[in-house]
């Protein structure tokens, strides 16, 4: 199954509720992916040339002596994983000291485990994050094993993040063509190939809504994906729309989730404009500037 | 006659199970009111006497499933597979309905003011179906009996594979589905459109400005002219 949720905000007055609103939607996807979650948190705060790095390692680490050692700063500890802020363009260095980078950017954190919604989002304290963007995954894996690996959201170049609901049938092929133009894949899960192939045409020069239109080309399965870029949301459905959606469109907010009852819970949701996405068709939108 | 009083039930502080145990232990010709569904799955689901149900806010998926008998009223929009393998009674949803409204329905009608998502009336079985609006791609896919009316625009493939269950389009239709097809609208037809228009409240369909689809029956069953070749 698995549940998305995505937020973005219109009013910045609301951006101090995006992390107790992000979680509560969160956990309300719980059935439908209790074993495992994530968020990515958008916020400002960093100047240009700078970046945030979630990180992970599979052992034990002293944070600050490795931050130290590419030049950046720990500035949070969750056992096994920190956030690193540092100078922008470290995600090469980091993974050849054999971190695992889950996320870099200027505004991007990416928060994931293995467990409850519940628990995770209190283990990275993310009630209490303030932001502009926010996406969110509750897994209940299909396609590779239940690992934090597998967890979404993934985020495999600076400031973009993808969560995915479904399974995508061909991403294997689509990943060995991705392989022999160099990319390097850093687990087994279908969702990292999708979110390396939006990333990739990027890179490329196309702009979100592009990207994801190759995309929508080039993979074929069961999906509905929310995408995340500093300046805008996105939201697919494969042909057949085969994985659920709803969006609530207010004045203050626009929101996406799997099911309408994590939209429930947003402030004056019943003034929304809340609509199902058509299959196929590409909704995108600009954060107001 | 006796004029029973109405029940008020509300989910903020009772279980979905509570609700249906609630509604289930009234007596037949009851009214009950149901309250802050909040997006709720299985909200008066299996209830197979008569009620009237007025539910006053937005459902999640199910809604109305399996019943056979109660009347219900959604105030709001409706999830996934409103009034799925509904038996008899009705479903009357006030906003959109979400994918697979009405699927195999046996009987009973729902009817959807607003519009209807992707494969509305799916595996229709007997049962009615009327949208408003319009309904999505993929809509009444393998019907087997029954009646689907669109007010609005019909999506893709409709009727695809279709068998005896027939369906009638006010908008346009973007395409048909294998071995469906545009038929003659007849007197009967028209009769019976104006009962369920009068029936839906639906004033802004024309009995005799609708188009008809119905199955070529060309795929019932296999064809015999490759047998040498098994």
């Amino acid at each position: 199954m698995c549940g998305i949720v995505g937020l973005l905000i219109l009013d910045r007055d609301l951006e101090p509720e995006l992390g107790p609103l992000l979680t509560a939607m969160l956990v309300q996807m719980t059935e439908r992916g209790p074993d495992s979650a994530g968020v990515a948190v958008y916020s400002e705060g960093l100047a240009d040339g700078r970046a945030k790095y979630s990180c992970r390692a599979e052992s034990d680490l002293d944070w600050d002596e490795l931050a130290a050692a590419v030049g950046a700063t720990a500035t949070d500890y969750y056992g096994r994983s920190a956030a690193l802020t540092g100078p922008a363009g470290l995600r090469g260095d980091l993974e050849s000291r054999g971190v695992q980078v889950v996320s870099s950017g200027r505004d991007l954190d990416v928060f994931k485990g293995v467990g409850l919604p519940v628990d995770i989002s209190k283990d990275y304290g993310v009630p209490a994050r303030h932001g502009y963007l926010g996406i969110g995954h509750t897994r209940m894996a299909t396609e590779s094993a239940v690992t934090i690996d597998g967890s979404h959201p993934f985020s495999t170049h600076d400031d973009l993040c993808v969560v995915h609901n479904g399974t995508f049938s061909n991403y294997f092929t689509v990943k060995r063509d991705l392989e022999a133009e160099g990319e390097r894949f850093l687990t087994a899960n279908d969702t990292e190939v999708a979110a390396r192939l939006i990333g990739r045409e990027m890179e490329h020069g196309r702009d979100l809504g592009d990207a994801i239109r190759v995309l929508q080309k080039e993979m074929d399965g069961f999906y509905t994906l929310v995408c995340a870029t500093r300046d805008q949301m996105a939201v697919v459905r494969d042909e057949f729309g085969c994985k659920p959606a709803m969006v609530a469109l207010h004045d203050r907010y626009v929101a996406v989730a799997s099911e309408f009852r994590a939209l429930a819970i947003l402030p004056d949701v019943e003034h929304a404009e809340v609509f199902e996405p058509t299959p196929t068709e590409l909704y995108l939108w600009e954060r107001p500037r | 006659m006796t004029v029973l009083e109405s029940t008020t039930l509300d989910c903020d502080e009772l279980t979905t199970r509570q609700v249906n145990q609630a509604l289930r232990a009234l007596p037949p010709g009851s009214r009950a009111r149901i309250l802050n569904p909040r997006g709720r799955h299985n909200v008066a689901v299996g209830l197979v006497h008569h009620l009237d149900i007025s539910i006053e806010g937005d459902v999640g998926h199910y809604v109305g499933g399996l019943c056979d008998g109660p009347h219900i009223r959604v105030d709001g929009f409706a999830g996934w597979a409103a009034g799925e393998n509904l038996m008899g009674g009705s479903v009357r949803i006030a906003g959109n309905a979400s994918e697979r409204v009405g699927a195999s329905a046996h009987g009973g009608t729902i009817v959807v003011e607003g519009a209807a998502s992707t494969r509305a009336a799916i595996s229709l079985k007997g049962g009615t179906v009327l949208v408003a609006g319009d309904a999505g791609n993929f809509s009444a896919f393998m019907a087997q009996a029954g009646v689907l009316l669109v007010g609005g625009d019909a999506g893709e493939a409709l009727g695809d594979s279709l068998y005896e269950a027939v369906i009638y389009v006010g908008g346009a239709i973007k395409s048909l589905g294998s071995d469906a097809r545009v038929e003659e609208l007849t007197a009967v037809d028209v009769g019976r459109l104006r009962q369920l228009v009068e029936l839906a409240g639906f004033d802004h369909i024309s009995p005799e400005d609708v188009t008809k689809v119905a199955s070529a029956r060309e795929l019932y069953n296999f064809d015999a002219v490759k047998a040498h070749h098994y």
